[in-house]
């Protein structure tokens, strides 16, 4: 397979990474497990299928495995990073809101989450993000439906006595720690 | 009004307009639905928010040159293809990665089964031959397809006796693709030297008078003995401006060539993959 092909879809699949695990050294770490996990599995690629799908699924499948393995996290995320040095300074306006999107979306399960993102951000039709997740229509669809529902929540939830800045999604985020496998 | 304008719009009629999937037909007819029902102009309101704010969240990702670690390394293997050294020794497993892909993985089921009969030296006499392959089959493209008087040798009101021919002297029954549904009709065939044999060509053009050229035969065999019948998956080369995407098959060496992008070329490959 050439190797054009491969790289073009490796900025769409750093995003897909950098959105579920919000930490850039975990998604490039993702991203480079699943090249390699692409490139032994090379047998596994129906000549003329969906490479895009194909790849976004064997990302899924490390994502997942990587989950079950590992503890929960003890060091910050990007977003409990950017909370702190956000609190150090004046809060700008726009960015808050986005700040609040990424941290209710990461206490989205990661199923919804998958979904949410694949179908969002990739542009994929249901049946291709069901390929990549390994599930049927109607499993993305609900999926789909909970995650949309949740989030819109989440956004929502009042606003606690909290200092200025603060987001509006009140729990700490359930984030692992990726590790690579090796 | 029908009955049916009333129903209120389920979840999954939702996330339809919200992600614009399904004909644009059924896509109206929920819009029409869609002003009956405030409840659900309010939630698509809300899911359309989020998807957009989630798509600007990291806009920034997808224009952020690849790092070193994932796409430098293809440097390291374009050099490192030079040395059978380099095989096992290479910086990052993002290069050992990018090799695989560059050289094309040939052998890979034999890389897994029979590590003992497997050299890096039969692989690369392997991607040399594919090479030299599509070098062949690219020239010959060049070669015939501006012909306005001898495009081909056999036309294609003659194709019952052309694949007959072509199929006695490549000795293997040949097909040839109909590539009509993609806008390309036959115009004829001829028969070629390769290295050390026949090999056929099919010329298409559609309705642009843009030709494309399917190549096909045996690959040499005898330079790369135990790797025979191996199957690869496509390939996309570019020699001289020319772009091809080519593959093997249980011996066979195919290639599709054309002056077109290279998404529409991959189209008519596939096309003529599952055809053959």
């Amino acid at each position: 397979m050439s190797q054009d092909l491969i790289v073009a879809h490796i900025p769409a699949l750093r995003r897909y990474a950098r959105a579920l695990t919000d930490n850039t050294w975990a998604a490039d770490d993702l991203v480079q497990d699943t090249l390699e996990r692409a490139c032994n599995k090379w047998r596994l690629w129906l000549v003329g299928s969906n490479l895009r799908a194909w790849l976004f699924s064997v990302m899924h499948n490390l994502f997942i495995n990587q989950l079950r393995q590992a503890p929960q996290h003890a060091g910050l995320t990007q977003t409990e990073f950017d909370e702190v040095a956000g609190q150090l300074q004046a809060p700008a306006s726009g960015s808050d809101q986005l700040l609040d999107l990424q941290r209710c979306l990461l206490q989205l399960p990661p199923e919804q989450r998958e979904v949410l993102l694949l179908v969002s951000l990739e542009d994929m039709s249901y049946a291709e993000a069901a390929k990549v997740t390994g599930v049927a229509v109607g499993t993305v669809m609900s999926r789909l439906s909970r995650a949309r529902t949740r989030l819109q929540d989440l956004l929502d939830a009042p606003v606690r006595s909290v200092p200025d800045g603060a987001a509006k999604c009140t729990t700490t985020p359930r984030v692992a720690t990726l590790h690579r496998l090796k | 009004m029908t009955p049916q304008a009333h129903t209120p719009l389920t979840d999954d009629e939702l996330h339809a307009l919200v992600d614009t999937q399904g004909t644009a037909d059924a896509l109206a007819g929920l819009q029409l639905r869609l002003t009956q029902d405030p409840d659900a102009q309010q939630r698509l309101a809300q899911w359309q928010w989020q998807r957009e704010q989630l798509r600007q969240l990291y806009r920034d990702v997808l224009q952020e040159p690849v790092p070193q670690a994932l796409q430098g390394a293809a440097r390291q293997a374009a050099s490192a293809r030079q040395t059978s050294a380099h095989w096992r020794h290479l910086g990052g497993m993002a290069a050992s990665v990018v090799l695989a892909f560059g050289v094309g993985w040939l052998s890979h089921s034999s890389w897994q089964n029979a590590p003992a009969s497997f050299t890096p030296s039969s692989v690369m006499v392997r991607a040399q031959l594919e090479h030299n392959f599509v070098r062949q089959a690219s020239v010959a493209h060049r070669v015939y397809t501006p012909e306005l008087k001898h495009p081909v040798e056999v036309a294609a009101q003659d194709q019952t006796h052309l694949v007959q021919w072509l199929s006695k002297r490549l000795s293997k029954p040949l097909k040839v693709p109909d590539l009509n549904a993609q806008g390309f009709e036959l115009v004829g065939g001829r028969l070629l030297p390769g290295d050390s044999g026949a090999r056929a060509q099919f010329m298409f053009q559609n309705a642009a008078a843009l030709r494309v050229t399917l190549y096909l035969g045996a690959l040499n065999q005898g330079a790369a003995p135990g790797l025979s019948g191996q199957e690869t998956s496509f390939r996309f080369e570019t020699q001289n401006g020319t772009p091809s995407f080519y593959w093997v098959d249980q011996g066979f060496g195919y290639a599709l060539t054309g002056q077109l992008p290279k998404e529409e070329l991959l189209k008519l490959a596939e096309a003529v993959y599952r055809q053959l």
